[in-house]
């Protein structure tokens, strides 16, 4: 059956006149084993008498994905592994194309026309949504994952209370406004301060910890901060939240609230709607999670950075090296909490409500899976986990033509967390490393070779 | 002070590690009891000893991954600044007191290029010449040119342990051999001068062990930085050494140039051990020396 796996380009011809074998009699047999299990159904009416329906049209469809997925995993997806297979034993930069190598800045430049080209698509108040919906909120996360991979990624410290951080700088901002009247330009420094200053307080005790140990006790961390934000009512107004924190302005020059003289489409004479305020907010955490990535950037190539990813390799050999562990893993958790903390200021800013209901655990698990998945340490490999996993589930929201195959009562809805979590299993089972293995050194001799996956550590503390 | 069973002749009066009555106790089991020695400044200082006589452990207190339960060690810096090693942590042993150490079993970062694993080395000179990382992230040009002179620390350094070729391969690709050699050359990097090497010859081949003699020759001559060194190969440990230590259950049993400890009767017997009729005769021979009474079984 799976000997054509060596000659695929020998047997061309011979291999779709195979794979159309194949695939008839998968055909063939899918037919024969579900004849009586799908194409016939026996139910009861009303009156109890055993009613026998047909159902051919659903066997139609089982035979037709067996058939037609053999033929492609014959045809082509075999072929297409084994060419993989041969060329990831070449070496890895043999010929990258174009738009590989320069994936980071057509990225950047798409994101910049983003919204514009979503107003001229879908029309001003028709692109609230995509700018909204899909822009922001997977930016926001993109940020997060990015600051968690300074901890998590780099320096290898498995932190599993990260929405602690995010918390922060989300309350920072809602109650210093609401309390002092102090506007979104002056907190969100002071968020990031307020977040890295709670990464101190959490390294401190961890320092100690490694592995599961380290995990548990972040996890236990994250929900102090929650539980804090419930119980705490004089201060945090508990699980009602903190409602009408004020938006951001430009800079103050012009300003989004409806009655304000300089408000932004008043200024431009234009028509009254709140998506010149998303697109603002899309630039800002796009502006964001662009400086995540450049300090990110800038920091590996430091030797504090350098030190995180020792750190990971090996806390013992760093430590021989003269190199101060307590110190590298404070400014590690520190400044990976200080980008949570300005993500959750802007998070405030944008909902304009905070509860606690939005920090909970599972915003943790999903900003760690987008790391995992993306790969730890690469931060293009993360903005892609981000896209795929906060913008696939918001598209299984968009899937109504599900309907017309699974039936009126089918709502993607339901089904969306159980495709994703499918989705993440097939993925970390076919790229174990996460999207982007191999990492990129920070200094070379002669050329920079990509060091694969299989030598990084992950850490383990 | 100093440790009364000197018995090499080619001392003098510079000693740049000194190690007084060190005992190290793991529960009810003595590691280490009462040993002392010193290592000379600008020598090879070998330590050896049979399987599980305290070797490593002794360096573990050296570097200060142990703290030992008694004792004192004294490293005295070139200008002559004094450090006592048992009160420092680890880092700041190999930070400020400039004692580097490798390790038994390899410890490279193996996911980090070769070059990267000399640059993690020099992670404190970079330090401070980044201004602690604000100056650097700025782009400041005082950071640009420490960056670019620690990649020639590092060239240097690659070129003596023979790595040049493979700078830019990830540490963990190596072969067993390169990696022992990059693990020196990464200690090396910190800018040692006292440089202590766990078993550096372990498990390499005899064109290896003569690499490796060569390797630690040069490290003395052109930086000036004392060896201490662990081993069981003793073609590396007579060819290179200039004083050995014998270490057996804890302590010392012999101390001196490899000639005579080549020749003490009971180094002899703690590595060969004797036949059954010479016991009576050894153990006599040690009483003489020691005054003691029963020295080993």
């Amino acid at each position: 059956m799976s000997n054509i796996s060596h000659s695929p380009e020998s047997a061309g011809g011979n291999l779709t006149a195979r794979a159309l074998r194949e695939g008839i009699f998968a055909g063939i047999v899918a037919l024969g084993l579900f004849v009586l299990f799908v194409g016939l159904e026996t139910t009861q009416n009303i009156r109890n008498e055993l009613v026998l329906n047909q159902r051919w049209g659903l066997l139609a469809i089982f035979v037709a994905v067996a058939a037609v997925g053999r033929f492609l995993t014959v045809a082509y997806i075999r072929p297409w592994m084994d060419a993989r297979k041969a060329a990831a034993k070449a070496p890895v930069e043999a010929d990258e194309s174009f738009f590989k190598r320069n994936f980071s800045k057509i990225a950047i430049v798409a994101l910049l026309i983003y919204p514009p080209l979503m107003v001229m698509l879908f029309g001003v108040q028709g692109s609230l949504k995509w700018v909204d919906n899909f822009g922001i909120q997977i930016l926001i996360y993109v940020m997060l994952a990015w600051g968690l991979n300074i901890v998590v990624g780099l320096a290898g410290l498995l932190d599993l209370g990260y929405v602690a951080f995010y918390a922060v700088g989300a309350y920072s901002y809602a109650l210093l406004s609401q309390y002092f009247g102090l506007s979104f330009w002056v907190l969100l420094p002071l968020a990031g301060i307020l977040a890295a200053f709670w990464g101190m307080i959490l390294g401190f005790p961890v320092l100690r910890l490694k592995g599961d140990y380290l995990a548990i006790v972040t996890l236990a961390f994250g929900e102090i901060i929650r539980l804090v934000l419930i119980n705490w009512t004089e201060v945090t107004r508990g699980t009602f939240g903190v409602s009408g924190i004020p938006k951001a302005s430009v800079f103050g020059i012009w300003s989004f609230d409806v009655g304000a003289p300089n408000n932004f489409a008043k200024v431009f004479e234009l028509p009254m709607s709140s998506a010149y305020y998303k697109i603002f907010l899309f630039y800002l955490i796009l502006a964001l999670a662009l400086l995540t990535a450049y300090v990110t950037i800038r920091l590996r190539r430091m030797p504090i950075g350098r030190a995180w990813e020792a750190l990971r390799e090996d806390e013992i050999a760093c430590r021989s090296l003269g190199i101060n562990t307590v110190t590298t893993k404070l400014t590690a958790f520190s400044i990976g909490a200080m980008f949570g903390g300005f993500a959750g200021s802007f998070f405030a800013v944008r909902q304009g409500f905070v509860s606690p209901e939005s920090f909970v655990f599972l915003e943790s698990a999903i900003i760690l899976a987008i790391v995992v998945l993306g790969g730890m340490g690469s931060l293009v490999g993360i903005a892609v986990a981000a896209v795929v996993m906060v913008g696939g589930t918001e598209l299984l929201r968009e899937m109504t033509f599900l309907k017309a195959i699974f039936g009126p009562d089918f709502t993607p809805e339901l089904y969306r967390m159980l495709i994703f979590g499918l989705a993440m299993v097939i993925v970390m089972v076919w790229k174990p490393r996460g999207f982007v293995g191999s990492r990129e050194p920070t200094a070379f001799l002669k050329e920079r070779k990509a060091v694969s996956g299989s030598f990084t550590k992950e850490g383990h503390g | 002070m100093v440790s009364e069973t000197m018995t090499t002749n080619t001392m003098t009066a510079d000693p740049i590690l000194k190690v007084e009555h060190l005992s190290m106790r793991f529960g009810g089991l003595m590691a280490i009891n009462d040993f002392s020695f010193e290592a000379q400044r600008g020598e090879i200082t070998a330590l050896i000893g049979p399987n599980g006589a305290g070797k490593t452990t002794v360096f573990n207190c050296v570097t200060g991954f142990y703290k030992p339960t008694m004792g004192m060690i004294t490293m005295r810096q070139k200008g002559g600044k004094e450090f006592l090693l048992e009160r420092l942590n680890d880092f700041e042993i190999t930070r400020d007191a400039k004692v580097a150490r490798t390790f038994q079993n390899i410890r490279l970062f193996s996911g980090l290029t070769v070059l990267e694993n000399l640059l993690v080395a020099q992670h404190n000179t970079l330090m401070k010449a980044s201004g602690y990382t604000v100056l650097g992230l700025l782009g400041l040009p005082g950071y640009k040119k420490a960056a670019a002179e620690s990649i020639e620390v590092a060239r240097h350094w690659l070129e003596k342990a023979d790595l040049i070729e493979r700078a830019d391969d990830p540490a963990g690709d190596l072969p067993y051999g390169a990696q022992r050699r990059l693990e020196i050359a990464r200690a090396m990097c910190t800018g040692p001068e006292v440089l202590c090497l766990d078993e550096p010859a372990a498990g390499l081949n005899p064109r290896e062990s003569l690499a490796l003699n060569e390797l630690l020759r040069s490290i003395r001559k052109e930086s000036g930085t004392s060896i201490l060194l662990i081993e069981h190969d003793m073609s590396v440990v007579m060819e290179i050494s200039d004083h050995v230590v014998v270490l057996e259950y804890g302590q010392k049993i012999s101390d001196g140039t490899p000639d005579h400890v080549k020749n003490d009767p009971k180094v002899i017997a703690a590595y060969l051990g004797v036949e059954d009729d010479e016991v009576e005769e050894v153990i006599e021979e040690i009483e003489e020396i020691e005054g003691t009474v029963g020295g080993t079984h």
